[in-house]
């Protein structure tokens, strides 16, 4: 019965695809899992939305939106249904058809990503044994949209916005990679199935999820850290804070193409708290051994929600980064965590089991943590300023 | 260390988040149309015209001096003069404004209208609801819209509101001291001008108007 | 040879073809994107997984992005006025047409293109991290060492605008 449930969507899956012949079935199956994540995950978007803006509200001492329906839960549909109706408003100087094509590319970019994430058992849409690659080189097509976006307006200010937006991506994109790479050595592959499924054991109750070694620690927070970069998240939103370019890259942008852009870097965090959950969080699998009568699937998307309720509480919480404080913390502070993360999850892997390995690696990685912090976050002494006049 | 701010940081905002569901302090918002929040005694809105007693009309105190009109920054004020007068509260025939109007879309809330007026008769009221989907002129109060009571006027700014009666009722006793005295010397004098106006009849035609004068007043 | 590979091959040399025909340089950087992609669906459709994904990860995930930067970085987004062509066709002609036919000489040559093949290896990530890692490893150390000179290089010529402009 408990597996029944677990397998629910499976097994609706198979029963539907069953009226069809036999040689249809496998693309059918498939077509039936897009439907799915396409159903799904815009409603999770919505959901989201509302949890950000009320929640953001309550941190500021304030209610969120709570007029449009009981305690404001219609919220979304009346935006969603206010940028449909907005004007879409194209630059006449502005490309048009990459000006178009841009929402599109990033919509179809984030949608793709979640075709390798294991969402329940035996849930995972396309099983891949390089799911990771794919998750990874997906993304990074993500930032070619954002530069569309900002070209094409041909406005100097978008422009500048999505180069920032690129430089930052393309900077996090590394520690975000080297971080992963030490859970996929842990686990020996890089298919996202296998990797959830070396987490699904437990010891005494526990499981045995890779956030609870020391290098396994380390390398969530730095993921962490990465993916808000990667998503252009607060506090690294200074690409689309709107005090401060507009709303750089997508400044141009009204109507139904803005709401293009806000759902694909929503349902982009989505993605990416996904993985998170996946290499880190032990996927679909319970906390306890006790409470693995609930549907897995349950516990994927509560994994999620609770990533994006940290999103969202970090948001509420830290104020914005600068561009050169962003690059710095990156490449002199994220990277080489990561890459002594790596090290470090290798000292694991070759000293015995038992309290020394936790001692050492744990202490390894604290003193670097606190050294990196002194060394590679020192005050800049701004020398005299020189200015530089036009001739 | 580093990370120490950050993570205290979490926990107020935390703290923050709990605490809007159960302390009131935590959230102070007023849920705007259904409650509001009372306004001080120093609110001002938009000029209303003060009037003496139960009849607008009668009991008007401003005498169309046009003082208001002409110190109004951004000239929202137009006042025509009466032809004719009236009594005004004390008594003494004044004119009065046959036409006051105040434009609230351009009225500034400055209060200099209040200040320079010398009769107390236009002071600030606190109303700000005055919404009208009328745009040609449902914004341009006229005289009977803007004249409001002294009862009103005590009940909203109630401390302005004594001090100046108290202050018109000081000038009042003054006033009347001031004829009572007046009129006992031009008494005094009517009984010694008729002995003196026999010698001296050029003075008398300009002595005798004056005590018919302050004898009305 | 499948409808898809005929499909791939077709949005391949269309990108191809965009990148060079197009006026607007970005638009072609654009193309070139789409002809990378082209070639990443070819080498999935070789099963070759590592490969088609290692393909998108670097060329459209890092080289579109620093052919683009540098489009914009230097002059080369003013639209030109005069056509793409060239003024003597003949030279690029030629030129296409023998590297055209070294490239068939070689492929037509090649092991892979014998007829009696019949079971390709089968390559996993495991066995590309183990060849990089035994038998590949002085060439990987050497890219590697050539790509952290790039790196240096960069940083030192940025470094020196800097200084310049003090």
């Amino acid at each position: 019965m408990i597996e029944k449930v677990d397998q629910i969507f499976v097994i609706l899956g198979h029963w539907l695809v069953s009226f069809l012949p036999s040689t249809l079935q496998p693309a059918a199956m498939v077509l039936l899992g897009v439907i799915a994540i396409i159903a799904t995950f815009p409603a999770l978007f919505a959901l989201t939305v509302l949890l950000e803006r009320k929640g953001l509200g309550r941190m500021q001492n304030r209610y969120g939106p709570n007029r449009v329906g009981p305690y404001g839960l219609f919220q979304p549909i009346a935006d969603g249904l206010k940028s449909l109706t907005k004007e879409d408003i194209v630059p006449l100087s502005a490309d048009a058809v990459v000006h178009f094509l841009a929402p599109v590319l990033l919509v179809v970019v984030v949608f793709m990503g979640y075709a390798v994430l294991p969402i329940g058992r035996n849930m995972t849409l396309v099983n891949m044994d390089a799911g990771l690659l794919f998750f990874f080189a997906i993304g990074a097509s993500s930032e070619l949209s954002v530069f569309m976006a900002g070209w094409s307006s041909r406005n100097k200010y978008s422009l500048l916005g999505a180069m920032r937006a690129v430089a930052q991506m393309i900077s996090y994109e590394v520690p975000l990679l080297m971080s992963s790479v030490a859970v996929v050595m842990m686990t020996g592959s890089l298919s996202l199935g296998k990797i959830v499924d070396a987490q699904n054991q437990y010891t005494h109750g526990l499981p045995h999820w890779y956030i609870f070694t020391p290098w396994g620690f380390a390398g969530f927070i730095l993921f962490a850290i990465a993916a808000t970069a990667e998503t252009n998240r607060s506090p690294f939103d200074l690409p689309e804070g709107e005090s401060e370019l507009v709303a750089g890259y997508f400044t141009e942008y009204s109507g139904f193409k803005f709401a293009l852009f806000f759902l694909g870097e929503y349902v982009g965090m989505m993605g990416i708290s996904g993985l998170g959950t996946t290499l880190f969080l032990g996927g679909y699998s319970a906390p306890f051994e006790v409470l693995g009568f609930v549907p897995s699937w349950i516990w994927f998307f509560s994994k999620i929600m609770l990533s994006m309720c940290v999103f969202i509480w970090v948001r509420g919480t830290l104020p914005r980064l600068r561009q050169d404080q962003l690059m710095n913390f990156a490449w002199k502070f994220v990277l080489p965590l990561t890459l002594l993360n790596v090290m470090v999850a290798g000292l694991w892997r070759f000293m015995g089991d038992g309290w020394l390995r936790w001692a050492v690696c744990s202490a390894i990685l604290l003193l670097a943590y606190v050294t990196m912090a002194r060394l590679g976050m020192r005050k800049e002494h701004f020398g005299p300023r020189s200015y530089r006049y036009a001739e | 260390m580093l990370g120490e701010g950050i993570l205290k940081g979490l926990g107020e905002t935390a703290r923050n988040f709990a605490g809007s569901f159960v302390s009131a302090e935590r959230l102070t918002t007023v849920q705007y149309p259904e409650e509001r929040i009372a306004p001080i005694e120093a609110t001002r809105d938009f000029p209303f015209l003060v009037y003496d007693g139960t009849d607008w009309e009668a009991g008007m105190r401003c005498v169309a001096c046009q003082i208001c009109e002409k110190e109004c920054p951004p000239k929202c004020i137009y006042i025509v003069k009466s032809t004719d007068k009236k009594p005004d509260a004390l008594g003494k025939p004044q004119i009065y404004p046959a036409r006051f109007d105040i434009d609230i879309s351009v009225c500034m809330s400055c209060q200099i209208c209040v200040e320079v007026c010398p009769f107390e008769a236009i002071k600030m009221d606190t109303e700000f609801e005055l919404s009208t989907a009328d745009r040609f002129g449902g914004l341009l109060y006229d005289k009977k819209e803007l004249s409001k009571s002294n009862e009103h006027f005590h009940k909203i700014h109630p401390t302005e509101a004594a001090e100046v009666d108290a202050r018109l009722a000081e000038e009042k006793v003054k006033a009347d001291a001031k004829a009572k005295a007046a009129a006992t010397a031009a008494a005094a004098k009517a009984a010694a001008a008729p002995v003196a106006a026999k010698p001296a009849s050029p003075p008398a035609s300009s002595v005798v108007p004056a005590p018919e004068g302050e004898k009305k007043g | 040879m499948s409808v898809v590979f005929y499909l791939i091959a077709g949005l391949s040399v269309a990108g191809a073809l965009a990148a060079v025909l197009l006026k607007n340089t970005v638009h072609c950087a654009l193309a070139v994107t789409v002809a990378f992609a082209g070639l990443a669906l070819m080498f999935l459709e070789l099963d070759a997984q590592f490969a088609g994904f290692a393909q998108i990860l670097i060329y459209i995930g890092a080289v579109a992005i620093l052919v683009v930067f540098a489009i914009l970085l230097t002059r080369g987004s003013d639209t030109p006025t005069d056509t793409v062509f060239s003024k003597k066709p003949i030279v690029g002609l030629v030129t296409a047409a023998g590297i055209f036919a070294i490239f068939g000489w070689a492929i037509l040559h090649s092991a892979q293109f014998l007829p009696h093949q019949t079971a390709t290896p089968s390559v996993t990530v495991m066995d590309i991290g183990n060849a990089l890692m035994g038998r590949y490893v002085l060439p990987l150390e050497i890219v590697a060492l050539l790509l952290t000179a790039a790196l240096i290089g960069a940083v030192i010529v940025a470094m020196h605008e800097k200084a310049g402009a003090k």
